[in-house]
């Protein structure tokens, strides 16, 4: 079938002014010490490490080294303060997080700013989505402090004590709102370690626990990258863990936990399949595929890499496809009209870049837009793999970036199939006007988020996690709880 | 005249149950059983890891349907497994008996494994919504969270009883959907193989429950390691054993279930988390609007 040409070409002559967010209200210290026991606290090795602008790769800040000792107060102040957090009234701890929610909602913007330089995403994502859902999430768990026996039928639910929270890159607040969230209102106190690349939304969230007045040692917050979280992990004082980040990591954490007490919960990695059928509202399924995959650059446990478009429709959507490529906005994270953001690091950059290269051995043809990107910072270009098979590596790993593999498929059973080839279990996608096969499909999908006729989409009362290989328990919801109680008869 | 001559009992071979059938293991290998007085009651089948495999093969096809099959369908095959097993009352507590279990204690055993089985039976069609959720997002979207079983399930079962541990754990597995391999109690190993033939009876497909008998020293590692095996239940090993187990559950992101120091025969051990700890949950989105 021939495809109709009727698109719109402006040439050059229809550019985008800049629209930058301003940034000269936002606060950010030259360097930042450790949060312990309500204090900020410099590290006990007095090491320090860079956090840069991945857009710019010029320096932002100084956060400090955490290494065991420091971990080994923070741990202790944690448990110091659990005594009486977990005993105080429920409704006042509640209070405490709703405390939280309010001033992150107050300062929005900064964070969001904030977020946009350290982490490079769009600051229309980190504006419109990473901020105010965080703020949401505290709301939210606030809320369930003093209405903790209504959750678990015929159970007495009880915190557990110190929760060990390792977060990743990609949602820095975020994931620190989902992770310390739940956990204090259960009862629990935490101490959080963010990302080493995006650590100055959490040091920042430190400011707004000390104004909120939380007890000391509720919260403690220590910087560093894998050997901070190792000690975490390790630490005998600590009764939990919460880990997102890859399955490989997930992985070692799941064994170095073995044969102690500890509880844990793992949100690891994802191919999420996405399917496409030829009575979808096509046009609507390439905005949904656009999302799917270059949200965030595509870093996204749950993102959908992987198409899977009915044969009779495959040409038209691919093209759909590339031609809304060709209008995304590579660029600038803090411009308003910027789609794709920058690359988080150079390391990520580099295995971006080893998966291009590893499609195109493999045979896959690679497709990018032709878009400008600065000359200094750590850009990718929205990219799709075509004429790809099930076991191309592009297919079955995570690449997490902005690169998505094609596949087509002709039969009901073929796309189910081919969906669920996987290690993974995360989200899945599906996109057709047709109810019965929509819960065909979302039922038989083997994922934990499963979205159809849109794609990408959260909230605080929707719990989240994987099937398989992609985690362990929940968060989010009424059954984000689960991960910080036990229960008992 | 032809002498008075007794009859004489026919001895009942235990063998193991995989995908609906009674082979013997393909090891060949057995373990002698024997009473207290040193008397070998029966030659069980020594379980081997090719056994198991066979046996995850078989879960691993019938878990689908079987999580196909309706609730109400699924509690009415638990039911029968209780009825089926009341009606071999007699033969279980001969066969507690046999292994060293006091009559009365036999016979509250069977009758506790009988009544938990109905227990279980009812949860079918009740847990889901127990568990699940109409979720309240802020955007234009119809959100629910619904519990599907997570697949096959490996039950390393207690050693201490012969009958009550084992049904305790496999009910709440199947009633949500899963398949299960199961290795029987090794000290008490008989009614394992005589539920498989209950389960024969009760219309469970083939493939959804497979019982094996053998050595934990020998199989235990593999019950926890294999990866296409979703969960792992274990019930009584000790502190290094455990270790063990997590360890080599982490190879796929095994959901490792310990339930340790449960006393199987009270009450406090039937309820529904039990089957949600097999269970997940997914959430389904999808836009309000035309």
């Amino acid at each position: 079938m021939a495809i109709p040409e009727n698109k719109l070409a402006f040439g050059d002559g229809w550019q985008y002014s800049p629209a930058p967010e301003s940034i000269d209200h936002i606060k950010v210290r030259k360097k930042y010490d450790l949060f312990i026991g309500g204090d900020f606290v410099a590290p006990v090795k007095g090491r320090y490490f860079e956090t840069i602008n991945p857009a710019t790769e010029e320096r932002l800040s100084r956060v400090g080294l955490g290494t065991e000792l420091d971990v080994d107060k923070a741990v202790a102040a944690a448990r110091k303060a659990y005594s009486s957090w977990s005993r105080m009234k429920a409704a006042e701890r509640g209070k405490y997080v709703y405390r939280i929610a309010r001033i992150l909602q107050e300062r929005a913007r900064e964070f969001a700013a904030i977020e946009s330089l350290d982490g490079g995403k769009p600051i229309r994502e980190s504006r419109d989505v990473d901020i105010p859902l965080a703020a949401a999430h505290f709301f939210y768990y606030a809320g369930w402090a003093d209405k903790l026996d209504y959750a678990f039928p015929g159970r007495t639910a009880r915190p557990l004590g110190v929760a060990g929270q390792i977060i990743p890159w990609n949602f820095p607040l975020l994931m620190a709102a989902w992770k310390i969230a739940p956990a204090l209102a259960c009862g629990n106190t935490v101490v959080l370690k963010p990302a080493e690349t995006t650590p100055l939304t959490a040091m920042k969230l430190a400011e707004v626990v000390a104004d909120a007045g939380l007890p000391p040692g509720v919260v403690n917050i220590v910087t560093g990258a894998g050997d901070t979280g190792a000690a975490i992990v390790n630490h005998p004082g600590v009764d939990k863990i919460a880990f997102t980040g890859s399955t490989a990591v997930g992985r070692i954490i799941q064994k170095a936990l073995a044969g102690t007490n500890k509880r844990y919960t793992l949100e690891l990695g994802g191919k999420a399949a996405n399917i496409i059928f030829a009575d979808a509202a096509i046009d609507q399924a390439v905005e949904g595929i656009v999302n799917g995959i270059f949200f965030n650059q595509g870093h996204v446990c749950c993102a959908g890499s992987r198409l899977l478009v009915q044969e009779s429709v495959a040409d038209q959507v691919i093209q759909k496809l590339k031609d809304r490529m060709d209008t995304l906005i590579v660029g600038d994270p803090l411009d308003k009209n910027t789609d794709i953001g920058a690359i988080n690091s150079a390391a990520q950059l580099e295995t971006i870049e080893s998966y291009l290269a590893i499609g195109e051995e493999e045979g896959a043809e690679l497709y990018q837009s032709a878009c400008p990107v600065p000359d200094r910072g750590y850009w990718c270009r929205p990219t799709l793999f075509t004429g790809v098979s099930q076991s191309n590596r592009v297919v079955q790993e995570e690449i997490f970036g902005p690169v998505l593999a094609i596949q087509t498929f002709r039969t009901f059973s073929e796309a189910l199939s081919k969906a669920n080839n996987t290690r993974y279990g995360l989200s899945g996608g599906v996109w057709t006007d047709k109810g019965a096969k929509i819960f065909k499909i979302t039922q038989n999908v083997r994922a934990g988020v499963v979205w159809a006729n849109t794609f990408n989409k959260f909230d605080p009362t929707s719990p989240f996690g994987g099937y398989k290989e992609s985690g362990v328990g929940r968060e989010g919801g009424l059954h984000g709880l689960d991960a910080y109680l036990k229960l008992e008869a | 005249m032809a002498a008075k001559s007794k009859r004489v009992p026919v001895a009942k071979t235990y063998k193991i149950y995989i995908d609906g059938k009674f082979p013997r293991t393909e090891s060949g290998r057995y373990f002698a059983l024997e009473d207290k007085k040193g008397a070998v009651i029966a030659n069980v089948c020594r379980g081997s890891r090719k056994d198991f495999r066979n046996a995850v093969v078989a879960a691993r096809k019938a878990q689908p349907g079987w999580a196909k099959a309706s609730a109400y369908l699924r509690g009415q095959i638990l039911y029968r497994i209780a009825e089926m097993l009341e009606g071999r009352r007699e033969q279980f507590v001969a066969e507690l008996r046999a292994q060293g279990v006091a009559n009365r204690a036999a016979e509250k055993e069977v009758d506790t494994s009988i009544d938990r089985l109905i227990y279980f039976a009812g949860w079918a069609d009740k847990y889901q919504q127990i568990f699940s959720a109409v979720n309240p997002v802020s955007s234009s979207h119809f959100n629910f969270s619904v519990l599907e079983p997570t697949g096959v399930v490996s039950v390393l079962a207690p050693d201490d009883s012969g009958l009550i541990g084992l049904v305790s754990n496999i009910a709440p597995a199947i009633v949500g959907g899963n398949s299960c391999v199961v290795l029987a109690s090794e000290s008490m190993p008989l009614c394992a193989v005589s539920f498989a033939e209950v389960l024969h009876a009760s219309d469970v497909p083939g493939g959804v429950v497979n019982i094996l008998t053998g050595f934990r020293s020998e199989l235990t590692e593999q019950f926890a390691s294999h990866m296409d095996v979703n969960a792992v239940v274990y019930c009584d090993a000790d502190k290094k054993t455990a270790a063990a187990i997590q360890v080599a559950a982490a190879d796929n992101i095994k959901r490792v279930i310990s339930r340790v120091r449960i006393r199987w025969p009270d009450a406090s051990a039937q309820h529904p988390y039990l089957i949600r700890d097999t269970q997940e949950v997914k959430t389904t989105w999808h836009p309000i609007g035309v």
